[in-house]
């Protein structure tokens, strides 16, 4: 009886969404590493690097929603509305580093409510075209907007961090480390809550919504959850880049923007929580080794890579560790 | 006195003009297997998906153990304790038997605070196991429920209906699908499977064979109307359940109720 | 008096564009049930071999009101050229599969798309203006009205009408509103539904590129042209419900008179317009105007 009990646990446990705990253990090592690396890496790389992160982000809460069928080509609301809160802070005078970041994820909650409760009832292409309209919502707002800089958008205050003032490679170097403490957070508790019942619940909810319906539960009520968990973690995101690069416009809330978001998720994958991380990383690598050979076709590899990744490889990058695991 | 656990009461349903279910009124009394017969398109499936919520009857009401329940959503009559099959299981195909069986159970708990819980907490993975072992699954318990052949896809579908310990099973057709020498082996698990658990159970079936075998009342089914109702016997010698139902020359062999 | 003139006027040539930019959306979308983000790219190529056209066409000294039919032929060859490239060299492997899976695979090739355009005509805007004052102007209620704003509403007046004649009134529209409504069906009573999906595409293809020439001459062709398209088209098709076309004109019609307005009394709202009603009509029509409610299944 023993083994059939620890075999039946283990069968519970390892299934379609869970890689096992192994991507898990690399968790914590990683990010010491990059703690450490960040003493020694010149300011733009910290920043490109905690752009990356940020971007990581914003992939994690697609990659939620992704396990539901849902493919949200809108994050560059949240992007964009975590990077504009850090400027509106900055109109009260406050430029904390966890201030703005917990700002962001605050307006980010405060709008994901009732627009999630617009959006959970779509599925499919319906839900990626309406979520895009939203995102260009804010984006022709922005773009119409003279308090906040119109289609230049504006520039932020450096960041402080209680109090201290920053400059240089520290402050880049700080953001970096934000960047990633709040990536390794996100990421801990992702991976958790892939391992709970309720985590479980959007894969079954793809694979059959009128099951869940009939066993007395709402399918509705935890894809507006998980899209208002997928909008703060972007927003945090959203305000990293706007420390990071230290200024902010619309383009973040325009399509495209969106549309490389799903692109990263289709690249890295969708079965671990670092998928979201391998896949920002290669981006920003391809992104930017075809801007230096090929300045005027970057996006002709990048369409040949993302069809290319839809043909042979629909699991993405991380799907590659995950055969020989 | 104990009021019957499900009573219909002049139940209709009406698509355009097309009349699919006719002034039904039956009562189920608790602990009662019933089976309901009828050809293709006689209103079987259409009563049951309003008993269930999923279409709203044009006239009439079901009352549930003294509850009127009519017009409630699938989801809150599920909760109220009536649960069903489908003539194609409604599983989730691509998620392990296990997992499937641990998300009916972890959704059978009406509690939040255990959702969060992990998915292979012991005292949940015991649970599961029991399921699993209560409707022989347990050899499938960690394969893809796409690889399973059909009569274990029923078994499970029901299984998960059983999650919620319902007052009332509604079994939609579950021998269709499964092969001939299998639909009694699969009869005789579901019911040892429920066997204890103070099920009412109520089953669409087009074998006259396995309604003949497990049930101790028939309701017949014709163009929207109930025809006959009473004891085996009596429907299937009915004149009219012989003439549109089944068949005239059909003579009851084999095993006995 | 004047502003009434102007919301008018303004508002049916927006409508009239975006009617223009995105039936052709529409009809890949009913038909084959395909969003195609590649549409804009059937758009930026019309509109770049139309100015080139026009260009060559003045520049040789060819009879001007000629230059109208340029830009029809032009659409022609930019759609027939793009449209088979996309759908025999990628679409066809594609039927059948998720219909995000296949938007997404469009996605792609648009990306690519948009940068082969540079590689063909270069960096630099492209103009060939000539044909937008070639019609003149009139007065209307004391607005002065450029009669090649008026020509765009005839235009998609006469492509909506057509769309319904062809549609209701010929074998061929037939089949392909069998094909829309129910596509094993049609292909179980004899339809060629792998047909049937080609033609639909390069005539979705030859809508879209036609709108490019046509704005062509309004604007100066650059690249990046087609990209405001795609989500302008997306939004015509949802506000028009599951690919009517009727829907998408009345869509148009509504966005057009509500940007106008903006327009002329809350300039901030003008790009609010079009995602403004998106969002408006689906919360009180969640399929769209026109969609059929979906009936579900068990």
């Amino acid at each position: 009886m023993m083994s059939s009990k620890t075999h039946l646990a283990a069968a519970v446990v390892q299934s379609n969404w869970k890689l096992g705990h192994q991507g898990d253990r690399l968790l914590v090592p990683i990010f010491a590493g990059l703690v450490v690396a960040s003493f020694f890496a010149p300011a733009w790389l910290l920043s490109n690097g905690a752009v990356t992160l940020a971007r990581a982000l914003a992939v994690l809460g697609l990659i939620l929603m992704l396990r539901a069928g849902l493919v949200s080509f809108g994050q560059g609301l949240y992007f964009c509305l975590g990077g504009y809160s850090v400027g509106m802070l900055d109109l009260v005078g406050v430029s904390d580093l966890v201030l703005r970041v917990l700002g962001a994820g605050a307006l980010c909650f405060v709008v994901a409510l009732p627009v999630g409760f617009l959006l959970r009832r779509y599925r499919g292409l319906f839900f990626a075209m309406l979520s895009l309209a939203f995102s260009m919502l804010l984006f022709g707002l922005l773009v119409r907007s003279q308090t906040f800089g119109s289609t230049d958008g504006f520039n932020v205050v450096p960041t402080t961090l209680f109090g201290a003032s920053l400059a240089g490679q520290q402050l880049q170097r700080v953001i970096f480390i934000a960047a990633a403490t709040t990536g390794l957070i996100c990421c801990l508790l992702t991976s958790r809550y892939f391992d709970t019942v309720v985590g479980r619940i959007a894969p079954a909810l793809k694979d059959n919504e009128v099951r869940i319906e009939y066993l007395g539960h709402s399918g509705l009520a935890l894809i507006h959850f998980e899209y208002t968990i997928a909008a703060i973690m972007t927003g945090f995101g959203g305000a990293i880049v706007a420390m990071a690069i230290g200024h902010i416009d619309p383009e973040m809330a325009y399509w495209t923007t969106s549309g490389d978001i799903v692109f990263i998720a289709i690249l890295g994958g969708h079965t671990h929580v670092l998928a979201a991380f391998l896949g920002s990383v290669v981006f920003e690598l391809v992104h930017t080794v075809a801007l230096w050979l090929t300045p005027g076709t970057w996006r002709l590899i990048l369409g040949a890579v993302l069809l290319l990744l839809i043909l042979k490889l629909p699991e993405g990058l991380w799907s590659l560790f995950r055969r020989r695991a | 006195m104990i009021p019957p656990i499900l009573e219909a009461r002049g139940i209709s349903r009406r698509f355009g003009g097309l009349v699919a279910v006719d002034n039904v009124t039956m009562s189920i009394p608790a602990g009662q297997i019933l089976g309901v017969i009828g050809a293709n398109g006689a209103g079987k499936t259409t009563f049951v998906n309003m008993v269930t919520g999923w279409t709203q009857p044009s006239s009439g009401s079901f009352v549930l153990n003294g509850r009127d329940i009519t017009g409630l959503s699938p989801r809150t009559i599920a909760r109220l304790g009536v649960t069903r099959s489908f003539q194609i299981p409604q599983v989730f195909l691509n998620l392990t038997v296990a997992e499937n069986i641990a998300i009916a159970q972890g959704l059978a708990e009406n509690s939040v605070a255990r959702l969060f819980q992990s998915i292979g907490e012991p005292s949940r993975v015991l649970g599961c196991e029991a399921i699993l072992d209560r409707f022989s699954l347990t050899h499938w318990a960690d394969r893809q429920v796409l690889e399973l052949p059909q009569g274990a896809r029923k078994l499970l579908d029901i299984a998960m209906a059983m999650t919620r310990r319902p007052m009332l099973l509604l079994l939609d057709e579950p021998t269709s699908g499964v092969a001939r020498e299998e639909k009694f082996k699969l009869m005789d698990q579901v019911f040892a499977a429920i066997a204890g658990l103070q099920v009412t159970v109520l089953f669409v079936e087009h074998d006259m064979e396995i309604v003949a075998r497990y049930v101790s009342r028939v309701v017949a089914f014709f163009q929207g109307r109930v025809i006959a109702d009473g004891s085996c016997d009596e429907v299937l010698a009915h004149e009219e359940v012989r003439e549109h139902v089944v068949g005239r020359t059909w003579v009851q062999r084999g095993t006995n109720a | 008096m004047l502003t009434l003139v102007a919301v008018v006027t303004d508002g049916l040539t927006y409508a009239a564009w975006i009617f223009l930019v995105g039936v052709g959306m529409t009809l890949a979308f009913g038909v084959m049930k395909i969003l195609n983000v590649a549409h804009g790219s059937f758009y930026t190529f019309g509109a770049y071999v139309a100015a080139t056209f026009v260009g060559y066409w003045f520049a040789a000294g060819g009879a001007p009101l000629a230059s109208f039919g340029l830009l029809l032929l032009a659409a022609a060859i930019a759609s027939l050229v793009s449209g088979l490239l996309l759908e025999r060299g990628l679409l066809q492997f594609l039927y059948g599969r998720d219909e995000v899976v296949v938007a997404l695979a469009t996605y792609a090739a648009f990306l690519m798309l948009e940068d082969i355009v540079p590689l063909i005509w270069g960096l630099e805007a492209v103009s060939a203006y000539q044909p937008y004052s070639l019609l003149g102007t009139v007065s209307i209620g004391g607005l002065t009205v450029n009669l090649y704003d008026m020509g765009l509403v005839a235009l998609a007046t006469v492509i909506a009408l057509g769309s319904w004649v062809i549609l209701a009134k010929t074998p061929q529209g037939l089949a392909v509103q069998a094909v829309m409504h129910d596509s094993e069906g049609a292909a179980a009573s004899g339809i060629n539904v792998g047909r049937v999906y080609l033609y639909t595409f390069l005539i979705s293809a030859f809508l879209g590129a036609l709108a490019g020439a046509a704005t062509s001459p309004m604007v100066s062709v650059a690249p990046g042209i087609g990209v405001e398209v795609v989500v302008i088209s997306f939004a015509v098709v949802v506000i028009g419900g599951l690919g009517s076309i009727p829907g998408a004109l009345v869509g148009a019609i509504i966005v057009g008179l509500c940007r106008a307005i903006a327009v002329n009394f809350a300039p901030y709202l003008e790009l609010f317009a079009i995602y403004g009603v998106m969002t408006a009509v689906l919360l009180v029509r969640p399929n769209g105007l026109f969609a059929a409610p979906q009936a579900r299944k068990i």
